[in-house]
Parts: structure tokens; C-alpha cells; sequence
């Protein structure tokens, strides 16, 4: 990718993605929460764009447009305390789909299941650390059932948006 | 990719879901059969230790806290949050809680409700 992508062309494409990462956020943030009494039960729409960089480009580049991502929409969207939840949750899906990516024992759907559950994770951590209340953690239950079911979804669209959408040709320009 | 390297990792994921979605399962069975019935509510506000009332006793409590209010009922061995000037009104739709170790957590407020047991089981003398 490096050789055939001027600083340019990156940029521009770079640009592109985070501005697409951030209205899937949008679309998210706009969507009526499906049970008010766990939050974080949400679809992750943001990662579908995560996963086609992951797949198509680099991990540097996914973790560059998935950071920029986290810090606009907290501005956006929220506030200091979801910036906290929303990173840690970034960081640790990232980081677990990326290494899932390298074993290669997985498909895009199986890595993308991972990378919601842990997403959860690292929110539910957060929560637990910053409200020093272990009791938080019985949420994962509910939250692995639904972060399994958003992955797979997320994971199947991901899979289908690389087979389509050949990041080979049109990267080259 | 070839076609043959996709099924086998399609398989994988298969697998792994099934792995997740039973671990999920035998965990909430084992905590609805091991539940036991509370005796006792803690408030913590912030991190600190607020108040304590005993489930027994009806009671309705306004918890002030840096972000607001959250109003506490408690009511025939249960507790919930009636109303809260929280954004996100995930504390006041929370079902009633009355089991040892359940909780009402309101993020916005900081404000946490649990569900203790002080009194431990009487030993079955009879045998």
C-alpha cells in the first residue's frame, strides 16, 4: 500500500474513513437504545469501518482513524466520562481484532465477534474502575449475548464491503 | 484466500459464537439458581458509602448527589429508583431489585444502589 499511495493520497483517504467511521457514530448516537437498562447495547456500526481498514490497509491505520474517531465523537456526541469509555472500549477491540487478524484462525466475522465483546469489556472495565463497583461486571453477561450478535452482523457487512468494495483498485487511483 | 481456507475459518467462527453464547448461558443460570434473597440496601454516592436501610422497612428516600437526584423506593423487600434527574433514565427503568448482590447503577450521578445479605442462613438443624 505504501508504495503505490503518495502522503496525499493517503491523507485524502484517511480523511475519508474517519469521516465515515464518524457518521456511522452519528446513525448510532441517533438510534433509540433497545434496552434502556444495560447500556452499551449497541449495533458498533463505527467498526465496520474499522474492520474494512483493518482488512484492506494496516493496523496503523485502522488504530489512527478509530482514535481520531473516539476523540471527535466524545466532543460531538459526549462528554469526558464517555471519552474514557469509548477509548477504552477502542483500544482493547483494536488490539484484539488486530492480533485475531494475524492468526488468521478466524474470518472477518469471527474477529469482528471478538472485537464487540471486547469492546463491552473495556467499557465495563472502565466502569468498574472508575465507580470501584466489581458488581458492574455482571452486565458482560448480557453484553457478550448482544456484542455477539452486533459483531456478527458488523462482521458479515464488513466481509461483504471488502469483497465489493476492492480497496486493491481503488486505492491506486 | 481459497475457498476451502474460508469454510474452515468460517467454521471457527461458528464455533466461537457457540463458545461465547454458552459461557453467557451458564453464567446467568448460575447466578438465577445460587441468587438468595437481600436483607439490606447500601447507597454509595461517588465512590463513598452514603446510607444503609433495611429492605424490610418501606421507605422512600431523595438521594442528592453532584449530578442530581435519584428518588429510592423501597417497597414489600424490593428497591428501585422512581424518578432521577439523570439524562439517560436507565436507573428509574431498572426493574426492582431484591436479591444479595443485585444493583442500580446511575452513571450520570454516580450513584449506586445494592443488594446485601447481613443475616446468614440459620444451619438446617433438623436431619
Amino acid at each position: 500500500m505504501k508504495n503505490n499511495m503518495t502522503a496525499t493520497k493517503r491523507a485524502a483517504f484517511l480523511g475519508l474513513a474517519t469521516a465515515l467511521s464518524l457518521l456511522l457514530s452519528y446513525v448510532e448516537v441517533l438510534m433509540p437504545p433497545l434496552y434502556a437498562a444495560v447500556p452499551g447495547i449497541k449495533l458498533g456500526l463505527p467498526n465496520m469501518a474499522i474492520l474494512y481498514l483493518l482488512y484492506s490497509t494496516d493496523v496503523r491505520y485502522a488504530a489512527l482513524v478509530s482514535l481520531t474517531r473516539v476523540a471527535i465523537s466524545s466532543l460531538l456526541f459526549g462528554n469526558v466520562m464517555s471519552l474514557s469509555y469509548s477509548l477504552a472500549g477502542a483500544v482493547l477491540s483494536l488490539s484484539v481484532m488486530w492480533l485475531l487478524k494475524k492468526t488468521k484462525f478466524f474470518s472477518e466475522v469471527g474477529v469482528s465477534v471478538a472485537g464487540g465483546v471486547t469492546h463491552n469489556l473495556g467499557q465495563v472495565l472502565v466502569a468498574v474502575l472508575l465507580l470501584d463497583t466489581p458488581q458492574i461486571a455482571y452486565y458482560m453477561i448480557v453484553l457478550t449475548v448482544t456484542g455477539t450478535i452486533s459483531g456478527i452482523f458488523i462482521g458479515l457487512c464488513g466481509a461483504f464491503l471488502l469483497k465489493r468494495l476492492p480497496h486493491e483498485k481503488f486505492m491506486r487511483f | 484466500m481459497n475457498k476451502q481456507t474460508t469454510t474452515v475459518r468460517r467454521r471457527h467462527d461458528i464455533l466461537f459464537i457457540a463458545v461465547l453464547l454458552f459461557l453467557c448461558a451458564a453464567a446467568a443460570l448460575g447466578l438465577y439458581v445460587f441468587r438468595e434473597d437481600g436483607d439490606t440496601v447500601t447507597v454509595s454516592i461517588d465512590g463513598q458509602l452514603y446510607a444503609e436501610y433495611p429492605l424490610t422497612e418501606d421507605r422512600v428516600v431523595e438521594l442528592i448527589s453532584d449530578g442530581g437526584f435519584n428518588r429510592l423506593i423501597i417497597e414489600d423487600g424490593y428497591a428501585y429508583v422512581e424518578e432521577a434527574s439523570c439524562p439517560d433514565g436507565i436507573c428509574s427503568s431498572h426493574r426492582p431489585i431484591g436479591h444479595n448482590g443485585e444493583s442500580i447503577i446511575c452513571l450520570p450521578n454516580k450513584v449506586v444502589i445494592e443488594i446485601h445479605r447481613r443475616e446468614q442462613n440459620q444451619p438446617d438443624i433438623i436431619s
